[in-house]
């Protein structure tokens, strides 16, 4: 009978621990939410009243009411084809290149560590780099081209750590079946490894493609323009080859930057202004983000081992 | 029940070291293969049967830090597959091998079957179709799959999924088979089904078998070699092996007081 009372009195008291931990935690889960909330209901509150159709259909003006986002918008869609026109293919290489042909001894150790160090170099070097090497060496100016390179090295370790983690993802017994049939190194690639991690892949494509749409600092470094009146040159024209890509050399800005621009002018109008910008990317980082979650799970799904 | 007149060697394994590291795994090992015969490798955990069975097809040059020294002789031509000039892809389109965990790919059955061959670059679709059918009929899964050869093999059981791998395995007419504990993953009805399946295919290819369990070994093989710490203790036809061990370790092993 006293025994039982121990045994009791025992659980209650390590019970208390339980308990105490899951208060500290939920409180801590609450207080990162109510943040976020309120950052985002406070934006709402301020900018959602603004965005109509015009707003996505104007350029920057002096009047704050006619203004709108329209080259921001292009400006940011531009620069986000190119930095994913570049990132990716040279990110999936390297991450394949690392994972499956790079011997692992003590060189490819420290260029894992070193990739993983640069992804965590503040944006704003990259931005110095940038200048000195695409805009002063290589000439191309304070273009779209610059700004996607930029973003485009940015994003580059992102895209290689995560196309590694879906790679280590596949179990080796795959593997040893593709090479037991007598598979190239290549073929167990091409039919087994990329479409089987494809899934990851793209998950860390989009995740890093969310990052550099909120990137401000390396292209204000690089000479974003802030008040931009027009579009860049139309991709498509009227003879031959009808596709063209002058628009890469042209000038840009970016949602962010038209932010920050109004957000620095006196007038408070304005300010509803960047507020409703602020509300427009964070839709699109959000269904970013989502998205990616949702293409995690699908390929989770069809995946079975 | 074996006739020693009519036996021909398949391959030959000629001290074999092996090791992982500075772990010693197989200290020269010496074994013969015989063509169409059932080959069973057995000992207590560790004792590197595994390790001598993917030695056939080349499986640790996938892997760093493993070192091998010695000879695996190939019949008729007594290639040394062990060699340092021979490609392990050549060797592993002559040796097919099936592992412990049934592991097709997650693709359709029928691709799955094909895959051999589609890496060799064969294209004719009517020859890739027949051959495909064939090899799920020797692995006796034909008539459980033929009205689903497009759907996704991770969907079959188990049993399936390990005859699956065999059929997949000799879809290229491998000239050894290999099987690492084929049915260790599996219920017993499963196991039953790849024993008889093993027994029929003796007929068209040499096999070897690696298993942990003795009444397997006595069931399918012909020969068993036993063997421990690294070391072929005996090898013999598996009748003699299992009634009359003349080494004390095999006799201690086969009855149980140790592994």
């Amino acid at each position: 009978m006293e025994h039982t009372q121990d045994i009791l009195a025992n659980i209650r008291r390590r019970k208390l621990w339980d308990f105490a931990f899951a208060f500290v935690g939920l409180m801590s889960l609450l207080f990162a939410l109510v943040t976020l909330l309120t950052l985002i209901v406070d934006l709402s509150i301020t900018g959602v009243p603004r965005i109509q159709a015009d707003f996505f259909t104007s350029f920057p003006s002096r009047f704050a009411e006619k203004a709108g986002i329209l080259s921001a918008w292009v400006g940011s869609f531009c620069i986000m084809l190119t930095t994913a026109c570049c990132a990716i293919p040279l990110g999936v290489a390297a991450g394949v290149y690392l994972e499956e042909y790079a011997k692992k001894n003590w060189i490819s150790q420290i260029i894992e560590l070193n990739i993983i160090n640069l992804a965590g170099i503040p944006s704003i070097t990259y931005g110095l780099m940038a200048l000195g090497l695409f805009v002063y060496k290589l000439k191309l100016g304070q273009s779209i081209l610059t700004a996607g390179l930029t973003l485009g090295l940015l994003v580059l370790p992102i895209i290689i750590v995560t196309t590694r983690e879906a790679i280590r993802a596949i179990p080796s017994t795959i593997r040893e079946a593709s090479y037991a049939m007598g598979a190239s190194k290549w073929q167990t690639i091409r039919y087994h490894i990329l479409p089987y991690s494809s899934g990851g892949i793209l998950t860390g494509v989009i995740i890093s493609l969310s990052r550099a749409i909120g990137e401000t600092a390396p292209l204000i470094t690089i000479g974003a323009l802030t008040f931009i009146a027009f579009l860049p040159t139309s991709p498509l024209e009227g003879q031959f080859p009808y596709l063209n890509l002058k628009w890469l050399m042209d000038p840009f800005t970016v949602m962010p930057i038209q932010m920050f621009n109004w957000l620095s002018r006196p007038q408070p109008e304005f300010h509803v202004n960047a507020a409703a910008t602020g509300v427009v990317l964070l839709v699109m980082t959000l269904i970013m983000n989502g998205g990616a979650i949702y293409l995690r799970s699908r390929f989770r799904k069809k995946m079975k081992w | 029940m074996v006739e020693m007149m009519e036996l021909k060697l398949r391959a030959e394994v000629k001290n074999l070291l092996f090791s992982y590291g500075d772990k010693k795994v197989l200290n020269g090992v010496t074994l013969p293969v015989h063509e169409n015969r059932v080959t069973a490798l057995i000992g207590p955990s560790g004792c590197g049967k595994t390790t001598l069975l993917r030695c056939f097809n080349r499986m640790h040059d996938l892997y760093a830090n493993a070192q091998y020294q010695g000879e695996i002789l190939l019949y008729p031509d007594k290639r040394n597959i062990l060699g340092k000039e021979i490609d392990p892809m050549e060797v592993r389109m002559r040796i097919g091998m099936v592992f412990q965990k049934p592991n097709p790919f997650p693709k359709s059955i029928y691709e799955n079957v094909a895959y051999g061959l589609k890496v060799r670059g064969v294209k004719k679709k009517s020859f890739i179709e027949e051959r495909v059918e064939k090899s799920l009929q020797q692995a006796s899964l034909w008539n459980e799959v033929k009205d689903r050869l497009h759907s996704s093999a991770t969907a079959l059981s188990g049993g399936q999924q390990q005859r699956l791998c065999i059929a997949r395995a000799l879809a290229t007419e491998p000239e050894i088979l290999l099987l690492d504990e084929p049915t260790s993953a599996l219920d017993p009805i499963s196991t039953r089904h790849i024993e008889e399946l093993i027994q029929e295919l003796r007929k068209d290819v040499t096999i070897s078998i690696v298993t942990h369990s003795l009444h397997q070994a006595a069931r399918v093989s012909d020969f068993t070699a036993f063997m421990y710490l690294g070391d072929l203790i005996e090898f013999g036809a598996s009748d003699q092996i299992f009634t009359n061990p003349k080494d004390q370790r095999t006799e201690n092993y086969i009855t149980g007081r140790f592994g």
